[in-house]
């Protein structure tokens, strides 16, 4: 009996990512997304002078699993930070990584002047819909009637306001060089995503601005849902409230401006 | 204005602490008074900023509050002019964890703000002595509590001292009485905050940041030490993390252990203060800043009634200098703090002494300053064992 013959290798653990198991649950789409991170940076030949800037939340322990120097944030805090190292580092890659708790709660004052400011880094905006680490309670991008710890009854517009879309708002700023929204819920998207994170950090080493990838992903556990219902409720009824595809890209283009002053409103001649 | 009726080193020297690492009373510094050839008439919050420029700071991060604004707007020209890093951010919150980023990156940061602002940065100073990131931070203080006033005050010791952010841990705070000191102390926190890895807070207040005073020409240059913990891209080696999360209570009572391990060495090395006419002081008046500026022409003023007073500053508030309080209070009747808030010092004093020595208050609060007058009636009254009357109501 002859051994087998050795046939070409097809799938293979990156190099930046680390051997370590993850903190993460079942289905959850944090892994999905540290692997994107990890071929992107890699296939770029970044590893070497990449610096990820954590958050607080699940992915609290990215810096466990990505192969990066890494600096930890207080919670919502980390474009602030991003800001200070890739100040201070211009020539270094340098990236955050947030769950929505993080950047469209607390953190929301920190993303919208980085990004206004037009600095020169990237963020990976992990959107689940709620808060994922202290056990499943509304976040600013729970969808209208969806029912977290917080929300016992389902999310009440009339008392908890609506869903807050992040990138579509930053998509005015001027600052902003890349823009896009994509998706954990099938292979297909996730390949799609994976060209739009690769596409924001060539947008950084272009150094025109903010480049930012929000990406819908799941949360069994918090949603109540198995990882199976988590993922058809992804690429159904979140999508649908959350619309994919690339909102800016200024080099190609695809740039949105905020509206010309005056072009929305009424002129005071013609009376409020 | 009577309190700064003199220049900082008129009549007897004006003390300059001694270097970080000497731990110990104040000589006279570097400054030789014969060599002076010109000066600079500087104001507070222009001369720190230059004393930063000078002592080789890399990135600046802040947000305008009166009355350390000028600090900013100093910044905001010289250090493009410099090819080095200025944000203007959108709140205190991000000043200090943009300081947060630099510093961990291997910069040689400052911020300030002053007392609001300092509150909002409190969290992250936190982080900062968890996470170990050197930074210097200047609280140019102002009255309290809530938005208070844009006065001068001292309310934020026990802020500065005890505990700004949540945890186990300690901030050295460097508090000058002059513009060249405060000169001098830049440069010296910067010593600090790279030597121990911790951020440093200088503890100035809206005069010192006000003022104008002459100032010696020639500011502190600092080499900058190498260091192998910061961030700049994992090439070749295994990657660093910067951070103050130890999910597993054993890790982070370890890691607490380290910097416990730190705040000794700087309560053993570093405590810092000034002393005059101590020798045979009955009556040792104790002050910072500038309340220790009031305090001092009130000590001169009752030396000429015949009141052997002494003036005991603390430069490092923390680490307290409980040593040299101690000695020199070992022989006196009576110790009085001088504060521009409700006893906040004072608690120190009375800590170091133990029992040992009678303590008395004199504070003023809201912006409002100790005048020398109400100093001195307070000398008289402390040095026959009557407790002076409270700050708060005027001297008639």
């Amino acid at each position: 009996m002859t051994a087998p013959s050795i046939g070409r290798l097809i799938y293979e653990r990156p190099a930046l990512l680390s051997s370590k198991p993850t903190s993460y649950c079942p289905g959850c789409g944090h892994g999905i997304v540290h692997r994107i991170l990890a071929e992107v940076l890699g296939e770029l030949d970044l590893g070497s002078r990449t610096i990820l800037v954590g958050s607080v939340g699940c992915s609290v322990f990215a810096y466990d699993y990505l192969r990066l120097d890494s600096v930890e944030s207080p919670h919502g805090r980390a474009a602030a930070v991003a800001t200070g190292v890739k100040r201070y580092r211009p020539d270094r890659v340098v990236f955050t990584y947030q769950g929505d708790g993080d950047l469209a709660a607390i953190g929301t004052a920190e993303i919208v002047h980085a990004a206004a400011r037009g600095e020169r880094f990237t963020t990976i905006f992990v959107n689940n819909g709620i808060y994922g680490m202290t056990g499943g309670q509304m976040a600013p991008t729970t969808l209208p009637g969806q029912k977290t710890t917080s929300s016992p009854w389902g999310r009440d517009t009339s008392v908890s306001g609506y869903p807050l879309p992040v990138t579509e708002m930053l998509s005015l700023l001027p600052g902003v060089a890349y823009a896009a929204r994509g998706s954990v819920a099938e292979p297909g998207l996730i390949g799609k995503t994976k060209a739009a994170i690769k596409r924001a950090f060539e947008v950084q080493l272009e150094g025109n601005g903010f480049s930012i990838v929000e990406v819908l992903s799941t949360c069994p556990v918090g949603w109540g849902m198995t990882p199976t219902a988590a993922m058809e409720r992804l690429a159904t009824e979140v999508t649908a409230a959350y619309p994919l595809g690339t909102y800016v890209d200024r080099a190609k283009g695809i740039a949105p401006s905020m509206p010309v002053p005056g072009s929305l409103v009424r002129s005071l001649s013609e009376g409020f | 204005m009577a309190v700064l009726d003199r220049p900082a080193d008129a009549g007897r020297s004006h003390a300059i602490a001694s270097p970080p690492g000497t731990g110990g009373e104040a000589t006279l510094g570097h400054v030789n008074p014969g060599l002076r050839t010109e000066r600079l008439l500087m104001k507070g919050n222009e001369a720190i900023a230059e004393a930063a420029i000078a002592a080789g700071c890399d990135a600046y991060f802040g947000y305008p509050i009166t009355p350390q604004a000028e600090l900013l707007e100093w910044m905001a020209r010289r250090m493009p002019e410099e090819g080095r890093v200025f944000v203007q951010a959108e709140s205190e919150l991000a000043a200090i964890n943009m300081a947060l980023g630099a510093g961990a990156a291997g910069a040689r940061v400052l911020v300030s703000s002053s007392s609001p602002g300092i509150s909002l940065m409190a969290e992250t100073m936190s982080y900062m002595a968890g996470s170990r990131v050197p930074c210097v931070l200047i609280n140019v203080m102002r009255g309290g509590p809530g938005l208070g006033s844009i006065g001068a005050a001292q309310g934020d010791y026990l802020q500065a001292t005890k505990g700004h952010g949540h945890g186990d841990y300690h901030v050295p705070v460097l508090a000058p009485s002059s513009i060249g000191e405060a000169i001098e102390l830049v440069s010296d926190a910067f010593v600090l905050a790279e030597r121990y890895r911790t951020p440093v807070m200088i503890l100035a207040d809206g005069i010192l940041g006000q003022a104008m005073e002459p100032v010696e020409p020639e500011f502190p240059k600092l080499p900058k030490p190498a260091a192998d913990w910061t961030i700049e891209g994992a090439d070749g080696r295994e990657p660093r993390v910067v951070r103050s999360l130890h999910i597993q209570p054993a890790d982070l009572e370890a890691h607490n252990n380290v910097l416990q391990a730190t705040y000794r060495e700087l309560v053993a090395r570093e405590p810092r203060w000034a002393g005059e006419l101590l020798d045979d002081a009955e009556v040792v008046v104790v002050g910072y800043g500038t309340a220790a500026r009031v305090a001092r022409t009130a000590v001169e003023r009752a030396r000429e009634e015949g009141i052997r007073a002494g003036l005991f500053r603390p430069v490092t508030l923390w680490p307290f200098p409980v040593g040299g309080l101690r000695a020199a209070a070992a022989g006196a009747r009576a110790v009085l703090t001088v504060e521009m808030s409700a006893g906040q010092l004072v608690e120190d004093v009375r800590l170091a002494l133990e029992g040992t020595v009678p303590v008395y208050l004199h504070g003023r609060t809201g912006g409002m300053v100790p005048s020398p007058d109400a100093v001195v009636e307070a000398i008289r009254r402390v040095c026959v064992g009557v407790p002076p009357l409270r700050g708060v109501e005027e001297l008639r």
